[in-house]
């Protein structure tokens, strides 16, 4: 377990959206953390705490994930008080067992990285930046490089949470 | 009624499948669709080229692309291919169209020669211990015989290579700028060159400048005083490997804004460059143009003259020294492009060891080899075949198909589409952005390492410290399994002699 400042940073100009960085994510985030057929193939498919966009002429990708922001809109919108800010590390979670899936954080969010409704879930995922893990899932599955994981203590900080980080 | 059958076939394991969609949104061909309504992925084997995109990036490897297994029916003369290739063009009436080199099956004659080593009569050397020279200058140098034994009063214009590879002419249209990146971050890093082709020097390429050789060719595009002045070293191109002869076409649709800036010509139209310079039709001719690219530099910079290897390549390429030409480039039948006629990429031309082999020894019958540098190219596979070329009596090899590899390329030859789906040879700005150049940058950075080593390796076993004792030393090279004639035109003994 690591507190130190990280984030991760995208490079949508080397995106090429494969999604194989959301595959990582969905896998990391199973029961079976270290076998992607089981992971996708047992029980319900897990979800992935980020997406993958794509331009509407189909030549732009980009990955949509939490951006831990300093002030983050989420936190002051959530009903349950489920969503909160470690100061050390800067990282917001959702602790799923407060959750109610109101989904007021997925409206509040400017950046659109709370995962919603959908494929039966009842409660709302973000990134938790795998701090369990030496890098992130979707850094270590980019194929392009378009994935960084950034470890200056200033590099990450996002005040505002327009444009990706 | 088409007569055309897929070449591939695609197998995908549903027990491996998470139906996660890579494969569909990797596939510029459109083999892999998601099915909505049977919730699965149907592969069109038909539009499958098998650049094997689909199997690398498949995360459970649930992919297998194989050939197609129909076959028709056994003949020595009316192969599958033959028959296909028949049917192909009475389908399109046209000629048939490929990428990259010669891909028939005939003997590759670097696999003929095997290298020598010291045994107890003379030391190998260690190259982790010493030093290992693979320092190369190409360019003139001056006259051995000046009889007055004074030293040269005239050095003209060098190249300094720290490892003897450099990247072949490819030119941006015909691969994305990215791999202008990679290759000329990667010749910069590694103190080697890279080539523009005949394309143009992109703004973003611009700072490695003086690692890269300008290219002038029939079309003459891109070129202008001040890439003329850009330039490490000037090229004229007058043939390539791959099409001996035949003149380049960079569609319309290929020519996008940046392509087309870069061209210097409008964006959308047809850049030809012809089958000949229409402003050379002798040796003397060059020797004009040749002087003209002197003049324009002021003598500041080597002029290489690159050709095809053909039949005539000895006598050819005494001419061109003849012509002022600093350093010539000879690129074998097997040499690579982005798109050429397939019989004409596998009909036309000689292989580059014979190339190599007669114009070095017309060189040195004629006394002028120590003036000019030979630099082979077109089908350099690896440090073996750069070294044995060498030996054969290149200075220095360049490397394109090999470096696109090295990149990620996987030989599907389907170059002239402009779908490449590894970022490659293509200028659609979805699938350039697939190849980062800072992976690239590192990847052929690597290649070019990893030969050096191996260039020192060999070098140590057969007891040389510096390259330039392997240098045209036929005598470390023997010849399996060729004929008197061929061993004879090497100029090298047959094994065990």
């Amino acid at each position: 377990m690591t507190t130190a400042i990280r984030r991760v940073k995208a490079r949508s100009e080397f995106c090429m959206g494969c999604g194989l960085c959301r595959l990582a994510c969905q896998v990391a985030h199973s029961a079976y953390p270290l076998n992607i057929v089981k992971a996708m193939k047992t029980g319900e498919k897990p979800v992935a705490r980020m997406s993958v966009e794509t331009s509407a002429d189909g030549m732009d990708f980009r990955t949509v994930r939490c951006l831990h922001c300093e002030d983050p809109e989420c936190i002051k919108t959530c009903i349950s008080g489920a969503i909160s800010r470690d100061e050390a590390s800067g990282v917001v979670t959702i602790n799923e067992q407060k959750c109610v899936g109101c989904w007021s954080c997925v409206i509040a969010c400017p950046e659109g990285s709370i995962i919603g409704p959908g494929m039966g879930r009842s409660k709302a995922y973000k990134c938790d930046l795998c701090l369990s893990r030496e890098v992130p899932a979707c850094v270590a599955a980019c194929p392009n490089a378009a994935l960084l994981l950034v470890k200056e203590p200033a590099a990450g900080v996002v005040k505002s949470t327009n444009g990706e980080g | 009624m088409k007569l055309s059958k897929p070449k591939f076939e695609i197998e995908r394991d549903p027990a491996r499948c998470v139906e996660c969609g890579v494969c569909v949104n990797q596939c510029a061909n459109r083999v892999h669709d998601w099915d909505p309504y049977d919730e699965n992925i149907l592969s069109e084997d038909i539009n499958c080229v098998g650049c094997q995109r689909c199997v690398h990036l498949c995360p459970t490897r649930a992919l297998k692309v194989l050939p197609f297994a129909s076959r028709t029916r056994e003949h020595g003369l009316w192969t599958s291919n033959v028959i296909n290739e028949i049917h192909l063009q009475a389908d399109s009436g046209g000629i048939l169209l490929a990428g990259m080199g010669n891909s028939r099956r005939q003997t590759v004659y670097w696999d003929q020669i095997l290298l020598n080593a010291s045994q107890v009569t003379n030391p190998s050397i260690d190259p982790l211990r010493e030093p290992m020279e693979l320092k190369t200058f190409l360019g003139r140098k001056p006259p051995l015989s000046r009889g007055n034994g004074e030293f040269a009063d005239q050095i003209y214009p060098q190249l300094e290579l720290e490892v003897p590879v450099m990247f072949a002419a490819m030119s941006f249209g015909s691969v994305s700028l990215n791999v202008h990146k990679s290759l000329a971050q990667a010749a910069s890093n590694q103190h080697t060159y890279w080539n523009t082709g005949e394309g143009g020097l992109h703004s973003e390429v611009r700072e490695f400048r003086n690692r890269a050789i300008v290219q002038v060719a029939s079309g003459r595009f891109g070129v202008s005083s001040e890439y003329l002045e850009d330039g490490a070293a000037i090229e004229i191109k007058i043939g390539q490997g791959a099409k001996p002869g035949i003149g380049g076409h960079l569609p319309g649709e290929k020519v996008t804004g940046e392509v087309a800036r870069t061209r210097r010509i409008p964006p959308g139209s047809d850049a030809i460059s012809p089958a000949p310079h229409h402003d050379i039709y002798s040796i003397e001719d060059l020797s004009q143009l040749v002087y003209s690219l002197k003049e324009a530099t002021a003598y500041r910079k080597p002029v290489a003259v690159k050709i095809a290897a053909v039949h005539n390549v000895a006598a050819i390429c005494s001419g061109m020294a003849r012509a002022g030409a600093d350093i010539l480039v000879i690129d074998g039948y097997r040499g690579g492009s982005g798109a050429t006629p397939l019989r004409v990429r596998n009909e036309v031309g000689i292989p580059i060891e014979f190339a190599l082999a007669a114009v070095d020894s017309r060189l040195r019958e004629e006394g002028i080899r120590n003036e000019v540098s030979l630099v082979a190219s077109g089908g350099i596979r690896s440090s073996a075949d750069a070294a044995k070329a060498i030996a054969l009596g290149a200075d220095a090899v360049y490397i394109g198909t090999a470096a696109l590899v090295a990149l990620g390329c996987h030989m599907c030859q389907s170059c002239y589409t402009g779908k490449c789906n590894w970022g490659i040879a293509t200028v659609n700005p979805a699938l350039t952005k697939r190849l980062n150049p800072e992976v690239g940058a590192c990847r052929a950075e690597n290649l070019l390492q990893a030969w050096k080593h191996e260039l020192a390796e060999f070098l140590g076993g057969m007891g040389m410290n510096a390259i330039e004792s392997l240098r045209g030393n036929r005598l470390m090279l023997r010849g399996v399994g060729l004929t008197e004639r061929e061993l004879k035109i090497l100029g090298i003994k047959a094994v065990g002699e």
